[in-house]
């Protein structure tokens, strides 16, 4: 709201901050007020306004001033509606993508410069470019700070839920980053709770928090990488779980499947019961396919066509695929070339993943078993 | 309202579509500037001609501290001041009220010609 109202992005953050800032000094001596929202809107327009008023030695800026009306009435029905523009604003797509996921966290999540900067492996300089540089295009290209109409809904929709996906990912697989994790699902529940009706942003929620559950047995003592049949089941976060499984079954109901909620599906039918139905998997990845056929969605359902039909049609499935760079490729291929006992192969392949990843969890699980396919791999003496 | 430069991008020396194809291009675009116009959107558009065609004049003297030139002298070249592969074959201005707007102009232009649109705000002068 006050983006809309000051027109300007760096303003209104700052004020926000400053109304934070005061809540922070007041709040506990003078107690909560009974609209905290609306208290930190009042307060926020009214530095605004004292910031233009200061700043105003060009008519613009006092016209900017006079268009910020104290009068606005302070409902906390609006401040939800707000965040879901912003939401929208952050993923617009005439923003770069890599703009668009830092925008997020930096207006959404609250989260600093360097904290991006960190989580994101570039330096302070270069993100706080890259969100100076977002932040000039909206309000010099006048991006509009509002939820798209309805027509471009599905298209923007699917724009906002890559961005939290993304962000979710980059702190599931850098396993020492676990603040974007609950940042990404701090915001699914918020798309969540403003879009009630979208049944996809209702699968992404579910998906991570399935993911999320299974967060504590991921690795082992050693920091190995531990894969998701051979995890402790008891370490799950049996919470998440449960609320992902009631999410996941929330959207069948609805019967409008897309591919958040058929992965989201995946991950309930891995944490059902004490071992998955592969064929359950299987299936799903089969529609998941339809619906997104690329190579490492038919990677991961070769995964389940191995435990369904056996290592051999599975390696098949794998070797046409085009994903020389991928290091889940090479992983999984060796895996299928253990199981069907060709070590020396499965060794190269194994080799081959560990040069792909730069994650430490994964190389030490990479190096468990090059080790172990070296001793099979010895010709019996 | 804000006004936005839609720039349509031409590849050098490119085959120019077969003339029924291009008439059929030209209108449809005729329609669709109708159709800006009918929406109040609509500045001023035209098309340019080959690059070839272009003169540059470039003073030679240097910027002093006052805002003044040490030089008034203006050196003219025959050709466009970038040569590249793709340059700029015409262009639309228009009047919307944000992006998306501009961009639903741009997109319908794209779509109607089949080149390269880049839309790009003016720099807005507070009056």
């Amino acid at each position: 709201m006050l983006i809309r109202q000051c027109g300007d992005v760096d303003l209104a953050e700052e004020c926000a901050q400053d109304a934070f800032a005061a809540a922070v000094e007041r709040w506990p001596s003078d107690g909560v007020p009974p609209s905290p929202a609306g208290w930190l809107i009042t307060t926020a327009r009214n530095r605004a306004i004292d910031r233009l008023r200061r700043e105003s030695t060009r008519d613009a800026r006092q016209r900017a001033a006079a268009l910020l009306d104290p009068g606005l009435p302070e409902e906390v029905g609006i401040v939800t509606d707000d965040r879901l523009r912003l939401i929208f604003t952050c993923c617009h797509p005439a923003l770069a993508p890599a703009a668009r996921v830092a925008l997020t966290l930096r207006l959404l999540g609250g989260l600093t410069t360097p904290e991006i900067a960190r989580a994101f492996l570039v330096s302070e300089a270069t993100m706080a470019a890259r969100i100076t540089r977002a932040k000039k295009k909206i309000s010099a290209a006048r991006i509009p700070y509002r939820v798209p109409r309805e027509a471009d809904l599905p298209d923007r929709l699917r724009g906002v839920l890559a961005v939290i996906y993304l962000v979710f990912n980059e702190g599931y697989t850098a396993l020492d980053r676990s603040e974007l994790g609950a940042e990404a699902v701090r915001l699914g529940r918020l798309l969540v709770e403003l879009m009630p009706d979208e049944p996809e942003a209702r699968g992404l929620l579910a998906l991570m928090l399935l993911a999320e559950a299974r967060r504590p047995a991921r690795t082992d003592a050693g920091g190995s990488l531990v894969r998701i049949g051979e995890q402790d089941r008891s370490a799950w976060d049996a919470e998440l779980v449960a609320e992902g499984h009631a999410l996941v079954r929330q959207c069948l109901r609805r019967g409008q499947p897309g591919p958040y909620q058929v992965q989201a599906a995946i991950a309930a039918v891995h944490s059902d019961g004490p071992s998955p139905d592969w064929t359950q998997i299987k299936q799903l990845y089969d529609q998941l396919l339809t619906m997104t056929p690329t190579p490492v969605v038919a990677l991961n359902r070769a995964v389940a066509v191995a435990e369904v039909s056996g290592p051999a049609s599975a390696l098949e499935l794998v070797n046409g695929l085009a994903l020389d760079g991928y290091y889940l490729f090479h992983a999984v291929r060796a895996d299928l070339l253990r199981r069907l006992g060709r070590p020396s192969e499965a060794l190269d392949a194994y080799a081959s993943a560990l040069t792909l990843t730069s994650n430490p969890a994964e190389q030490e699980f990479l190096r468990g078993r090059i080790h172990q396919c070296a001793r099979e791999a010895k010709p019996m003496a | 309202m804000a006004q936005y430069l839609l720039s349509v991008y031409q590849p050098t020396g490119g085959e120019p579509p077969a003339p029924e194809a291009l008439n059929v291009i030209m209108v449809n675009l005729g329609k669709l500037q109708q159709e800006m116009k009918d929406a109040g959107a609509w500045v001023f558009s035209g098309g340019l001609e080959a690059p070839e065609t272009a003169t540059v004049l470039q003073a030679t003297g240097s910027l002093r501290p006052d805002g003044t030139l040490s030089s008034d002298e203006v050196l003219l070249t025959d050709g466009p001041f970038i040569e590249a592969k793709e340059y700029l074959g015409g262009f639309t201005i228009i009047e919307a009220d944000d992006l998306d707007e501009a961009l639903r102009w741009g997109r319908r232009t794209a779509a109607t010609i089949g080149l390269p649109i880049e839309v790009r705000p003016f720099f807005r002068v507070e009056s």
